[in-house]
């Protein structure tokens, strides 16, 4: 399924949320994943949405989206250079055997330690979408206990 | 100036140019309602439930072009609105929905009458809000009545909490302007897609002009006829746009769709360009979409981007007011001179757009309209609707000649709709007769308001097909599901066991319409017979005030032509 990155700037108002996310139920649209907070201007805040979708439910998706009273602005980062991270918690076995193993590989990507218990460390890692994905990969087999993603964040390289 | 909520209420509805409001009142609405007890310049119309004081907004909208406003209580008198809203909604109507709500420190605790309706609305309007703070009121109301009737209009909900009805905000001021940075509708049309348009319009052999409630809306009949005329071609106008374009012009090939004219539906199977013009390519009129308009070119002007390229793929797209679009396309293209097209075209109507077989013995539903077109074609009259069978008949065979003429729930289908609408509509445009056609299932769904249109002395005419059915479910039953009647007879129900048809049915039907109406005072008029319809409607027709004429009608007529659903619109069945 193709997926497509968009912002949107929205009245920071209570209900706003729901409105973005009834729009995405009761369409049939699906989200991977949703992001939300403020912006540099408190009135404003800034979602970063994943969508699953071919060319015609994204063109769709963004002008309902417009459409709805409390946006202010939809940004299709499709063909522009785009800073974008996420950033996730795991948690992963770690036998006695393994903890050196496992240590190494998360410093190939740059994730930290972000606490070392008795038997399992937990990392932290900020990293572009599919560096995140490849890291999981490759840590899986040692026995993640427990992953938490944020859910990407983008922004355009430059303002236009 | 110093004001409670209520009062700021009030004054906004005041210099929002509001005249009538229609509501019901509760305990959570009081504050509004002492508000209004003073205020002369708002005629305040009690209905006789809140889905009727909806309907009754909606209709008013439709006649006048202004909003309509309805006022209930919180929980079920704010629920009891919802189907109204909905309706507004699908059809675009202006509309401002208030409802009172629990106290603000009661919200989220299941408060006695307390239902979240900003939650439950939120899919079926253009936007809502709840007032948390009187402070931010006037703001509110000014951008509520600014969201529901620009762009493309739609209903707007404020649910009022009745602390804050109470609140006193003491330098009240109503906002004079308001601009909103979230929402600025495209009013003008691009002018370089616009050029584009003219370019293809100009070498299409074959063009279809295909017309929808936006041109109602934007007031661009005018400008509708001079485009249809210029180019000389052949208009189709949706079931919301009947009345955009005249009825009994020859350029004009009838409604499109399920129950619309073989010619309209052969036009877009054949058309080569397709102009729509504030339509919105609806299941009901596409038929199967794989198979619609397969040779033809899509020119589409909208306000509303999100209708374009929605159902079917659009080649040029015009964003913008129907009425700017097609002034500056009217100057653009050259008149067409009469071509082949326009001979294929009247082979397609072969006379008459909509044809039924008469009888002398029975009623024939398509008649009575047939015959209430020609006595009041020459009258300053509205139609409205129920919806079904009486409907489609209605859309077929009464030929609407100028715009908000017709008031009809068209996006929702809501039976229920018609009596409140045709008395909102009555009131807004200075109690002019308003004919409520209805089916004896229809009429029966906010029949109460007879109460309201009595008192008032609102001058509807409801003309009552009754089939003694749910006849459109009834037709589909007969149709694809082996003639099994279930739930449709209205005479027996489910109750009779074995039937035999309403010609041998041994219970009786009710309720006797006429006493119903006599019961409230309104005069009451029955025809069985086809040589008593004319006498029958003369008699309703000419009633000073409020009347209701019952036709017993043939039980199994039914509506054609019909594309089932999901077929392509060539697939025309013209009889059973």
């Amino acid at each position: 399924m193709n997926t497509r990155t968009i912002s949107v700037l929205v009245e920071n108002h209570s209900g706003t949320l729901s409105r973005i996310s009834g729009l995405f139920a009761s369409r049939g649209y699906n989200i991977s994943s949703l992001t939300v907070g403020e912006t540099e201007d408190p009135s404003i805040s800034r979602m970063t949405i994943v969508v699953e979708g071919d060319e015609a439910i994204i063109e769709q998706v963004v002008k309902q989206l417009n459409k709805l009273i409390d946006v202010i602005k939809v940004i299709d980062f499709e063909g522009l250079p785009v800073i974008e991270r996420e950033f996730i918690l795991v948690r992963v076995d770690s036998g006695k055997s393994s903890r050196h193993e496992i240590v190494e590989l998360a410093d190939l990507f740059g994730a930290k330690v972000a606490y070392v218990g008795a038997t399992s460390i937990t990392f932290e890692l900020s990293a572009p979408y599919d560096i995140i994905n490849n890291f999981i990969d490759l840590i899986k087999p040692y026995g993640v206990k427990e992953l938490i993603r944020t859910g990407k964040v983008a922004m355009a390289q430059t303002r236009k | 100036m110093k004001k409670k909520g209520a009062e700021i209420l009030v004054d906004a509805l005041v210099r929002e140019g509001v005249d009538i409001l229609f509501g019901f009142p509760g305990g959570q609405a009081i504050p509004i309602f002492d508000a209004l007890y003073d205020e002369k310049r708002i005629n305040v119309v009690l209905v006789r439930h809140e889905q009727a004081a909806a309907h009754a907004a909606d209709g008013y909208a439709r006649a006048t072009g202004k909003v309509g406003v309805c006022l209930a209580t919180s929980g079920p008198g704010a629920t009891n609105l919802v189907t109204g809203i909905a309706n507004a909604h699908l059809d675009s109507i202006p509309m401002v929905a208030i409802t009172g709500q629990v106290a603000t420190p009661y919200l989220g605790t299941d408060a006695f009458q307390e239902a979240d309706m900003v939650g439950i609305s939120r899919p079926i309007t253009k936007h809502n809000f709840l007032v948390k703070d009187v402070r931010e009121l006037p703001a509110i109301l000014k951008q509520a009545f600014y969201i529901a009737r620009t762009g493309r209009p739609g209903p707007v909900l404020v649910d009022l909490p009745s602390d804050v009805s109470r609140a006193v905000l003491d330098d009240y001021e109503y906002p004079a302007e308001i601009t909103m940075r979230s929402y600025r509708p495209t009013v003008v049309g691009h002018a370089r897609q616009i050029e584009k348009a003219a370019e293809l319009i100009k070498t299409a052999h074959k063009p279809l002009v295909y017309a929808g409630g936006g041109v109602i809306t934007s007031g661009a009949h005018a400008e509708l006829f001079e485009f249809v005329t210029k180019l000389n071609a052949p208009v189709t106008l949706t079931l919301m746009g009947l009345g955009a374009f005249p009825g009994e012009h020859p350029l004009f090939v009838g409604m499109p769709g399920m129950h619309g004219s073989k010619a309209a539906n052969l036009a877009f199977q054949e058309a080569d360009l397709i102009i729509s013009v504030g339509a919105r390519f609806d299941d009901r009129v596409t038929g199967h979409v794989g198979s619609f308009a397969p040779k033809a070119k899509i020119i589409h002007l909208d306000i509303d981007p999100t209708t374009i390229s929605k159902i079917v793929r659009v080649d040029i797209p015009v964003v913008g007011d129907a009425k700017n679009i097609l002034t500056a396309l009217n100057k653009a293209v050259s008149p067409r001179g009469a071509s082949e097209w326009n001979e294929q075209i009247e082979k397609m109507k072969n006379g008459a757009l909509f044809t039924y077989k008469n009888s002398e013995k029975v009623i024939k539903p398509q008649y009575v309209i047939e015959r209430l077109y020609q006595l009041t074609k020459e009258k300053d009259v509205l139609i409205a609707t129920e919806v079904g069978q009486h409907q489609m008949w209605t859309a077929q065979y009464y030929r609407f000649a100028r715009p908000r003429t017709f008031l009809t729930s068209g996006g929702l289908g809501t039976m229920g709709f018609g009596l409140p609408a045709a008395m909102g509509a009555s009131l807004g445009a200075a109690k002019k007769d308003v004919v409520n056609v209805a089916g004896d299932g229809s009429i029966q769904m906010n029949i109460q308001e007879l109460a309201t249109i009595a008192i008032n002395r609102i001058p509807v005419k409801i003309v009552i097909l009754n089939n003694e059915y749910l006849g459109m479910v009834r037709q589909w039953q007969e149709m694809f599901w082996n003639k099994r009647y279930s739930s449709t007879c209205l005479r027996g129900g489910m109750l009779c066991g074995e039937c035999t048809g309403p010609g041998h049915c041994k219970m009786t039907y009710v309720p006797d319409f006429v006493k119903l109406a006599e019961s409230y005072g309104i005069p009451g008029f029955r025809a069985v017979k086809p040589a008593e319809v004319d006498a029958t409607l003369a008699k309703g027709l000419e009633t000073d005030g409020p009347a209701l004429m019952e036709f017993a009608v043939a039980p199994e007529e039914n509506v054609f032509p019909m594309v089932p659903a999901g077929k392509p619109l060539d697939q025309v069945m013209e009889e059973l």
